[in-house]
This record gives structure tokens, C-alpha cells and sequence, in this order.
């Protein structure tokens, strides 16, 4: 309470605790981060194979998605930004990409960082793979990711194969 | 033009979990597949979905998009959410009927009431200014309006615990709630204080839940259901939120609501009141005017189960569940919201 220029200020904060549960779904694919590994689910009905598994369900179907699918840990990426902008709390050097990248064997894409290339030269369709931090930093988390970097491969025609839906 | 006959077709309640480790949408998944296999229909036959559910409870905004997963949106869908209990949803629905935009309607709630502190989530729903900052909680709140009860002489100490007693008793023949204690009235008049004059079996049991309700209109509700629950009236009030200007000793709103939805028309057999606390569901019955003929929560009520943001819409389902089996005639469902009874919700059903 401060009543420095005549006013009365109450600062009163507001804060709420959860226990938060992953459900059984998506502990699958968390716990599969823990050992390093890409776990996606897919579903029974329409066979698309989600990564990460949101919710648990297939969004299309409605249907639990119970069947466990390793993907990756390669992937193509099916869009890109080219980020340029400074902002509070950045850690990565400018300019860097964030890419939408389709993991092999899994039918959504999902966003991560791409190092160790030029941004210019980042493409729809190249191939990448994860670059993982140390054993050590790891968590149930795709943070255990540090970024994805190209293979070098040739480029993927994206829409030949792998459903990019 | 008149209004369309539309009534409740189907239910599905999810039996009550504490520290459930679904997710929202797993909770609901199944539900919503079980009230369609039990009316015989599939999800392309859901001209709209409603659904009430309240993101403070999962602390996610936004979380109420992520339900529709479970539903399934492709072929698109027509949907809407309500940030409220399920109950305001089948409200909305049965409006969205009404405009013949649709006859078949899927409602369906979750609360995952035990995954955090919900006398202290729902204490957000207080004015935010005067009442929110001192983290009054509902029990406080409600504490203090049975105690204004009391000393009116509008309910007894006797009255409230046998509320309790029969919730408790009816409760345990129902497979969606928590069973309560087997204690007698003076054993638990003889129970300690919790929130003076409140005992602990005058608050309800938060439970995690889920449940879904199917409402068709016209000749969809004649051919989907043997009996369907035909929604005679339909009515919603509000209380002002200031609580220091309302009496706490009787619910105007839930007189009004009550008198416009017609439950003072004919005999109701039974009535699905949804009072969190014991004082509560005898300010209702006095409030809607309820004789002493109407059977009170068979169900248990809310004291025994209540999963926040879908108690309201499971009385819904218990009071259309006893028109369908043929042991009740005419029925009231009620939901309530807000502190102290601010919002009710009344609703009147009957089968032919």
C-alpha cells in the first residue's frame, strides 16, 4: 500500500495452483522424449499418424488414438519463416528460421528452429534432422530438441508422398 | 408462430473420478459416443453441438477448443461453447432448435473440478474489484448465507443435515456419483464445524465428470426416443452479482425462473435441484414453491457429485433419464450459478 501522492494502491495478485495431467496419450509421446525418442499415435479409423499426439484424439474421427508410431527422426520441411524481428526474452541470434517440418512417417507437421545453414539457403521440401542437447539437459520436453539442421539429402516433392495434409 | 416441441432424447454421464489423469478431451471422447450409440444416431446426424465448460478449471485459455477434437469437426460442424455450465449450453441449443436451423442438437460438459483449487477458482467468478481480492471461496460465501438462514429462521440446523442424509442415501444407488457416508442425522449433526454453521456434508463433493444430452425436435425426438422428455417451459434469472443487495434468506431469481418456466402449473414428481450446499436446495424448494409430494434428487444431487460446469447439465440427464423409464410424469430440472444462487436456471419437463 503506498499513499506517496494521496492515493490508496492495493497491489493484489491473483494466482492459481494446478495439478496438471498429461492424460495417458500424450504421456506416451513425453515419455518417449525422456529416451530420446519421436513417438507419435495414429489413428484408428482414418490411419493418419499424429506428432505430438495432442489431445489424444483424432480431431477428423473422434476417435482415441491408442496405436504408438516411431517417427522421424528425418523430416522435410513444408514451410518456413525467416525471422528478423528483435524481441524481449531472445535467445537465438537474428536472423533465424522457424520451419513447419513433416517428421517421416507422421501426417502433421510441427514447428521447430533450423540451424547450422544460412537462412537464405532454408527451402521447401529439404530434408533436416534433429541435432539433440546433451543427455543430461534432457526432460519430457521437444526442447530436448536443440534445433533441426539439413542432411543434405535431395529435396523432398512435398504432396508426392506422405500425406502433408 | 409458436414454439417447437422439443425435449431430451438421450444421456451419458461419466461415473465421478477424483485426481482424474484423463485429459478433458479424453474424459469426453467417449461420452459423446456412448449418448449416440444409446439414441441410435451418428455425429453427422448432429445438426449443432453446444457445449459448457469453464477454462479457469483447466487453467488453459482457450482450453474449450480443444474439446471439439472430441466430437470430431470434419465435415465441418456447426458448434458453440458456453463458458458456463452445460445446462446454459442445452439452454443455447434449445434456442438454436427453436429457429429450426437444426432439429437434432448435441450437448455435452466436463469439469475436471479436482485438478485444482476450486473454491479458489470459482472465488474468480466474484466482483474483481471489492469481493474477489479477499479470497473469500464459495464455502465462506455460502457460510455466511446459511447463517443469514438460520437466524431468519428460514432453515434449521435439523433441516440442512437431513438434506444431507437423504443425498447421501439416494446417492449411493447412483453409479455416476461418489457414495457418502452412512451416519444418521444427529451422527452428523453431531459432526464438527467446517465453515461455521457449516458441516462438511453440507458442501458438495467436487468431482471430475462428463456428460452428454441429445435434444430433437418435433417427429426427430418422436423417432429417436420411446419417451422423450418434452421441454414444457425453459427459464433463466440473475440475481445482482452485489451480493450486499440482495437477500440472502430467498432467490428471487429462482422464483422468477421457476413462475416462467411453469412449475407451479401442475404436480411435479420429481425435481433435480443443483444446491452445491445443504441450505441451499431448501432456499430452492421454497423459492420455486416445491411441495412436499415432489421427490428431491433421487439422483443424490449435486451434495453427493459435482463435477463444476456439468452438475446443472446431469440434473438435466437424471430428471429426462426418470421421464424415459416412466417413474416420473412431470419433472424440473435446475442449474445454478455464480455465488450464493445469483443465476438459476429452471426447466420443466414432461412425458406423454
Amino acid at each position: 500500500m503506498s499513499e506517496a501522492d494521496g492515493l490508496i494502491r492495493l497491489r493484489l495478485p491473483i494466482a492459481v495452483t494446478y495439478n496438471w495431467s498429461a492424460g495417458p496419450n500424450a504421456t506416451s509421446h513425453l515419455a518417449g522424449l525422456l529416451e530420446g525418442k519421436l513417438i507419435g499415435k495414429r489413428c484408428p479409423s482414418c490411419l493418419s499418424v499424429y506428432f505430438p499426439a495432442r489431445n489424444g484424439v483424432c480431431p477428423k474421427c473422434a476417435q482415441i488414438l491408442a496405436e504408438d508410431v516411431t517417427v522421424g527422426p528425418k523430416g522435410t520441411i513444408t514451410t518456413f519463416c525467416i525471422v528478423n524481428v528483435p524481441f524481449l526474452g531472445q535467445k537465438i541470434k537474428l536472423p533465424y528460421v522457424a520451419a513447419q517440418i513433416l517428421l517421416d512417417g507422421a501426417d502433421i507437421s510441427m514447428q521447430h528452429l533450423i540451424q547450422e545453414c544460412e537462412a537464405e539457403d532454408v527451402r521447401i521440401g529439404m530434408r533436416v534432422e534433429p541435432v539433440w542437447k546433451d543427455r543430461s539437459e534432457w526432460g519430457p520436453s521437444m526442447e530436448n530438441i536443440e534445433h533441426f539442421r539439413p542432411t543434405g539429402e535431395p529435396d523432398q516433392i512435398m504432396g508426392s508422398e506422405s500425406g502433408a495434409s | 408462430m409458436g414454439l417447437r416441441d422439443i425435449a431430451i432424447v438421450g444421456t451419458a454421464q461419466r461415473p465421478s473420478e477424483i485426481n482424474s489423469t484423463f485429459t478433458s478431451v479424453e474424459l469426453l471422447l467417449p461420452i459423446i459416443q456412448e449418448v449416440l450409440t444409446k439414441v441410435g444416431i451418428e455425429r453427422q446426424d448432429i445438426g449443432f453441438w453446444c457445449h459448457g465448460s469453464c477454462d479457469y478449471m483447466s487453467g488453459q485459455p482457450f482450453s474449450f477448443v480443444a474439446a471439439v477434437d472430441a466430437i470430431g469437426a470434419w465435415p465441418p460442424i456447426i458448434e458453440s461453447h458456453v463458458e458456463a455450465d452445460g445446462a446454459f449450453a442445452l439452454y443455447e441449443a434449445w434456442v438454436k432448435l427453436q429457429t429450426g436451423e437444426a432439429d437434432v442438437a448435441l450437448v455435452f460438459s466436463n469439469g475436471k473440478t479436482t485438478s485444482g483449487p476450486i473454491n479458489r477458482i470459482l472465488n474468480l467468478q466474484t466482483d474483481p474489484y471489492m469481493v474477489a481480492p479477499l479470497w473469500p471461496g464459495f464455502d465462506v460465501l455460502s457460510a455466511l448465507q446459511a447463517r443469514a438462514c438460520l437466524e431468519a429462521g428460514v432453515v434449521t440446523q435439523r433441516q440442512m443435515a437431513e438434506v444431507a442424509w437423504r443425498s447421501q442415501r439416494d446417492g449411493k444407488n447412483n453409479p455416476f456419483t461418489l457414495s457418502g457416508t452412512e451416519m444418521s442425522v444427529d451422527e452428523l449433526l453431531s459432526q464438527p464445524l467446517t465453515v461455521d454453521p457449516l458441516r462438511a456434508h453440507d458442501c458438495a463433493i467436487p468431482v471430475d465428470g462428463a456428460n452428454a444430452i441429445i435434444l430433437a425436435a418435433g417427429d426427430a425426438a418422436r423417432r429417436l426416443a420411446k419417451r422423450p422428455a418434452w421441454i414444457r417451459g425453459i427459464d433463466h434469472r440473475i440475481d445482482t452479482q452485489r451480493m450486499g443487495a440482495r437477500s440472502m434468506i430467498e432467490s428471487s431469481s429462482a422464483t422468477i425462473a421457476a413462475q416462467k418456466a411453469g412449475v407451479g402449473k401442475d404436480r411435479i414428481d420429481v425435481a433435480e435441484l443443483h444446491a452445491p450446499y445443504t441450505h441451499q436446495e431448501l432456499l430452492l424448494r421454497q423459492a420455486m414453491g416445491l411441495s412436499e409430494s415432489t421427490h428431491i434428487n433421487p439422483s443424490g444431487g449435486a451434495l453427493v457429485a459435482n463435477p463444476a460446469m456439468a452438475a446443472g447439465l446431469a440434473r438435466f440427464a437424471e430428471a429426462a433419464e426418470s421421464v424415459f423409464s416412466g417413474s416420473a410424469d412431470r419433472v424440473l430440472a435446475h442449474c445454478t450459478s455464480g455465488p450464493l444462487l445469483q443465476q438459476n436456471l429452471v426447466c420443466v419437463m414432461e412425458g406423454e
